[in-house]
């Protein structure tokens, strides 16, 4: 007899989305599909303002990575006034995404998903959270919420607060970086990079105990997405499209990213309110690929900083070709946090970073501008049309974490398959379910952070809708948005 | 030349003042240090008594009299916070941020606009009322500056600035009461205005993001009204 079951809602994810399973007639799931059930609105909300008001306007899409959408707008307000930032301003916006990444990977790593990879997937849910961490592994612990606190101190040191800065404007930044502040933000970066390199360390141990993860969390063959600098490196804030295969072989290089709809299409579905993109050329949904930290990983071909190369060496000779499963995407995300502190310390060290003209200023010269940055959960490509006077007549935003939709749905359906097989729920099968779409990072509104407090129900129904089991987790207290 | 007017006396908050028979209570009572909250007033343009901010209680009177415009009399004992009027006041200001759509978080004043800082001062937290949330546009045709109607609070301080000081009478209000819409010249664009000297005093002394400079965006430059006073003193020979 067939079923269906429903994750409602999904914990430990920025959002909120449900899960539903359909089980047929062999116990076995036959389909799986993650809604995400909250609707924004922000291209329409736009409408009708100004373009300079966007950069402050869209961050607010986001809590945790304001940055991303405040860059990714920013570089679209530059290219509708057709100009280039001081090359300070450059440098500076560069540090602030790298910061943004770090602070949101310790936050997906150690806050979100380290509770599942040393309390385990079916352990349980009283200690499946950052205060069993602490219990279990202080150290692990305290390194995390360090290495979050950094990526903010540095945003906040750049940008004037740590959440929704209005620092980047069109034309640059508003203020230019001290001596003062630089060179305390590079006083703490050996301390930072330690804690990274410690945290690998033990990871790159942890990890042979999750085999059967690795084997069915989204570990399927498909495209991968990212921006690439000239210089074959993963290019964080510029850089050129590329596509590349599981094999690791070059689909599509140097595309455009104002051209994105030349080549991604975005598909919609009555489940969801989440679009799902493809690449055109293999159709829907055969165009399905992934971005964010484990496909920047596996598209370059080295990555630039010393202590990174060496960990990026590492992981890519754990597969032929590309790593293909979503599991490792926290193996990536460590890597890239080693990246962006070594960047940062980079970027810092060159003496135009202390520049004081870092902002131009232009007037209205593009009815249309595209800008695109490398969010911490992928590609982010925001898109503007505007009036004579520069109002907003229409905008298209393509998030990261609906690159990834398509592969998400997929990597759900093939966990659900391994790990839910009988018709008697328990709480570590779903877990599993949920690990899976954490292992992605979604950004679904960005800003819920109610971690292990939101109330859980997964609901096991038969096909003309009888409850044949329940399942309930309480709310310890009220979710915050 | 005219007599000087005769001098008052009269008690604010239980301190005895004396001010020039010509002087608003308003203006007697900053001269004294007392602080009371306007949003319509500023030094320099004539008055209005519209954002009612300045009530405040007379003795021997049940009604509330505007400080802006009430003249000082001799004998006066006035109150200017009282549990009554900081219930008003706050009421006044919740319905100022219902009455259009007031963003603070995305507004180009924001951290540098006087509504928000009433709002701060008088402890709003919310709004009781519902937002009307109407749909307004904005005016970028100016070549620098731009109109948000979404954040105007209608306190006529452009339009006075323009005609009293500049002397060019580009705005004006249309329609009346909830409905009014600052607007210039006969409703024209304000990019396409014959009047309009391009020279900013109206976004100087706009107290919200309404009026602003499109090249200051995010810049944190906080408008600086205080020309107004050196113009005055400047027309009437005190400099």
């Amino acid at each position: 007899m067939s079923k269906t079951i429903t994750i409602d809602p999904v914990t430990r994810i920025e959002g909120h989305a449900k899960i539903t399973l359909q089980i047929d007639d062999r116990s076995e799931v036959s389909e799986a599909y993650f809604h995400v059930t909250q609707f924004r609105g922000f291209e329409k909300i736009c409408v009708g303002r100004p373009f300079y008001e966007m950069p402050t306007l869209m961050e607010r899409i986001c809590g945790i990575c304001p940055v991303s959408h405040l860059l990714a707008s920013a570089k679209a307000c530059d290219a509708l006034l057709a100009m280039k930032v001081p090359p300070s301003a450059g440098k500076l916006r560069r540090i602030l995404n790298l910061a943004q990444l770090i602070q949101s990977h310790a936050l997906s790593f150690f806050y979100l998903s380290s509770p599942d990879l040393l309390i385990g997937m079916d352990g349980d849910p009283k200690d499946r959270n950052l205060f069993g961490v602490m219990r279990k592994h202080p150290e692990l612990g305290r390194g995390g919420i360090r290495l979050r606190q950094f990526g903010q101190q540095v945003i906040e040191t750049l940008a004037g607060k740590r959440i929704h800065p209005a620092w980047v404007v069109p034309g640059g930044v508003t203020e230019p970086l001290s001596i003062e502040k630089r060179d305390k933000l590079l006083a703490q970066i050996p301390e930072v990079i330690a804690i990274v390199q410690k945290t690998l360390a033990w990871f790159k141990i942890e990890f042979e105990n999750f085999r059967e993860e690795i084997r069915s969390f989204a570990n399927f063959p498909s495209l991968f997405m990212g921006l690439v600098t000239a210089d074959d490196r993963a290019g964080y804030y510029e850089g050129k499209l590329r596509f590349t295969d599981s094999h690791g072989n070059i689909v599509a290089d140097k595309l455009e990213a104002a051209n994105y709809a030349d080549f991604l299409g975005e598909a919609v579905e009555p489940f969801t309110f989440m679009k799902l993109p493809y690449y055109k050329p293999l159709g829907y949904p055969g165009g399905i690929y992934r971005v964010g930290p484990l496909a920047r990983i596996n598209m370059v071909e080295n990555c630039g900083t010393p202590l990174a190369q060496q960990e990026w060496i590492e992981f890519r000779a754990l597969e032929r070709g590309a790593v293909l499963s979503s599991f490792h995407y926290h193996y990536a995300r460590l890597i890239e946090m080693l990246f962006a502190l070594e960047h940062i310390e980079e970027y810092l060290l060159d003496p135009i970073i202390t520049e004081t003209h870092a902002r131009y200023s232009a007037s209205l010269n593009n009815l249309e501008g595209v800008g695109c940055c490398e969010a911490p959960r992928g590609t982010l490509i925001h898109h503007y049309r505007v009036d004579e006077q520069g109002l907003i007549t229409w905008a298209n935003l393509v998030i990261a974490t609906g690159h990834n939709n398509l592969a998400m749905n997929r990597g759900i359906l093939q966990v659900a398959r391994h790990f839910v097989r009988s018709e008697k729920l328990n709480e570590g099968m779903l877990n599993h379910v949920e690990a899976v779409i954490r292992a992605f990072d979604p950004c679904l509104s960005c800003s819920t952070h109610a971690y292990g407090q939101m109330p859980l129900q997964i609901r096991l129904l038969s096909a003309d809708g009888k409850l044949l089991d329940e399942l309930h987790r309480k709310s310890s207290s009220g979710n915050h948005d | 030349m005219s007599p000087a007017p005769a001098v008052k006396t009269l008690l604010i908050d239980g301190k005895d003042v004396s001010a020039s028979g010509d002087q608003t209570i308003l203006g007697a009572a900053r001269e004294n240090g007392i602080s009371i909250p306007t949003l319509c007033h500023l030094d320099g343009l004539t008055e209005v008594g519209a954002c009612r901010l300045c009530l405040v209680e007379l003795k021997g009177s049940t009604r509330l009299q505007p400080a802006c415009v009430m003249l000082v009399e001799e004998g006066m004992e006035v109150t200017t916070h009282t549990p009554r009027l900081q219930k008003y006041r706050r009421m006044i200001l919740e319905l100022l941020f219902a009455e259009r759509n007031h963003v603070c978080s995305v507004c180009v004043a924001n951290n540098m606009c006087e509504l928000q800082d009433q709002a701060e001062a008088h402890g709003i937290t919310h709004v009781r009322f519902p937002y009307r949330s109407p749909s307004l546009p904005v005016d970028a045709s100016h070549e620098r500056f731009a109109l948000d109607h979404n954040r105007c609070i209608l306190c006529t301080r452009c339009v006075r600035v323009c005609n009293e000081i500049e002397g060019a009478h580009t705005w004006d209000l249309l329609g009346r009461g909830v409905n009014s819409l600052l607007i210039s010249d006969l409703h024209e664009p304000w990019g396409e205005s014959d009047t309009c000297t391009s020279c900013g005093k109206c976004v100087q002394v706009c107290p919200t993001g309404a009026l602003f400079d499109k090249s200051k965006v995010g810049g944190k430059v906080r408008k600086n009204p205080d020309f107004l006073s050196y113009l005055n003193e400047m027309r009437e020979g005190l400099r």
